[in-house]
């Protein structure tokens, strides 16, 4: 069984659905990063290895 | 009979993603995406690397939100001048309205993100920065007065501020000398560009100081603000911006920037016209160097500075 090739029309929008669903994931990858910085008051390693701020 | 091997219209005007970057005027956002980060470095305090990338990420949307603002609201005199017919709008790939959606929803976002990742002083700086190269340049001085780039230049010379703001939370002497440097800078930087790209900003009734004052005005305002420029960068020196690679910078690129501005206010349109204005061309080129090389040289010493190399910033 043989499809038809992809229209040059459909090659564009694949193009640009590929585009921003990457520019999401980045966005969603940085907002998520900051969340953890600012949770972590920068020390990231110190949070992951459990050691907790006296206060 | 039709050519069958011709696009169809439909296809002409489908946008690519590419078309949605170009939106956002990639170039200038190295520039603004550039000066920010040197601002942000250079400044005493230092943020968190991750805050650092958010913050650049935030300031070149912020910057890229402006670009297609700008782009909505010059659509029809894009469509006149031959350097910008092929921008996504006059190419009927991108719709004027989709370009203030765009950029209206960049702005918002880009000036919520760097108040939540660094503080809300650099955020509203952004913000401003935005609403002066929209309103206060692109809609108002543009079309209205041949200082249109002197005043509207400062919207491309708040990123370093920013930058700055987004580190130390504040506004120091330090990052408004940065600011002075891209102020003084664009000038020369865009009127070069006007005398080579001649008619263009005749056409699309521009009032840019070579259609307003004439051409030869326009050589003897880019000798006068070269002076300015090299004057503000001496100045520079005596700050604690002024490190040994930015004095050697600032010596080597004023000189070169001298001389080619010189050449400029020396020549006449028939020198121009005979070499395709060769000198305007290369004195417009250089300019682009001259900014990068003189920021990359403040990141340098701020660098070295805080690594111990020499250390009296």
């Amino acid at each position: 069984m043989s499809f038809r090739p992809d229209h040059e029309i459909h090659k564009r929008r694949f193009g640009r659905n590929l585009g921003i669903g990457l520019v999401l994931a980045t966005l969603v990858a940085l907002i998520f990063g900051m969340t953890v910085v600012k949770i972590t008051e920068g020390n990231v390693a110190a949070a992951i290895a459990g050691n907790q701020s006296s206060d | 009979m039709t050519d069958a091997s011709a696009p169809s219209p439909a296809l002409e005007l489908e946008a690519e993603f590419k078309d949605f970057v170009a939106l956002l005027k990639p170039r200038v956002m190295v520039l603004v995406v550039f000066t920010a980060f040197v601002g942000l470095m250079a400044a005493p305090t230092q943020l968190h690397p991750f805050l650092t990338l958010v913050a650049i990420v935030c300031i070149a949307i912020g910057g890229g939100a402006a670009g297609a603002l700008n782009m909505w609201w010059d659509s029809d005199i894009d469509k006149i001048m031959k350097r910008t017919q092929k921008r996504p709008i006059p190419s009927g790939k991108v719709t004027p309205d989709e370009a203030k959606m765009i950029g209206c929803a960049l702005s918002g976002f880009s000036v919520m993100m760097l108040g939540l990742a660094t503080n809300f002083y650099a955020a509203a700086l952004l913000a401003f920065t935005i609403f002066f190269y929209i309103v206060i340049y692109t809609i108002w001085l543009k079309r209205s007065t041949p200082q249109n780039i002197v005043i509207g230049g400062a919207a491309g010379a708040f990123p370093p501020m920013i930058g700055w703001a987004a580190a130390t939370g504040t506004v120091s002497f330090e990052s408004v000398l940065m600011f002075a440097l891209v102020f003084m800078w664009t000038p020369p930087h865009f009127w070069a560009l006007a005398l080579f790209t001649k008619a263009d900003y005749y056409n699309a009734e521009v009032p840019m100081l070579t259609v307003t004052h004439g051409r030869k005005s326009t050589r003897q305002h880019i000798i006068v603000y070269t002076v300015l420029l090299a004057a503000l960068g001496g100045a520079t020196v005596l700050s604690s911006l002024g490190g040994p690679l930015y004095i050697v910078a600032t010596v080597f690129l004023n000189i070169k920037f001298f001389v080619g501005a010189f050449k400029i206010w020396r020549r006449n349109e028939e020198d121009s016209e005979r070499d395709g204005f060769l000198v305007e061309r290369k004195f417009f080129k250089f300019s682009l160097f001259y900014l990068f090389v003189l920021f990359a040289a403040i990141l340098a010493d701020s660098t070295l500075s805080r690594l111990g190399v020499w250390g009296w910033i």
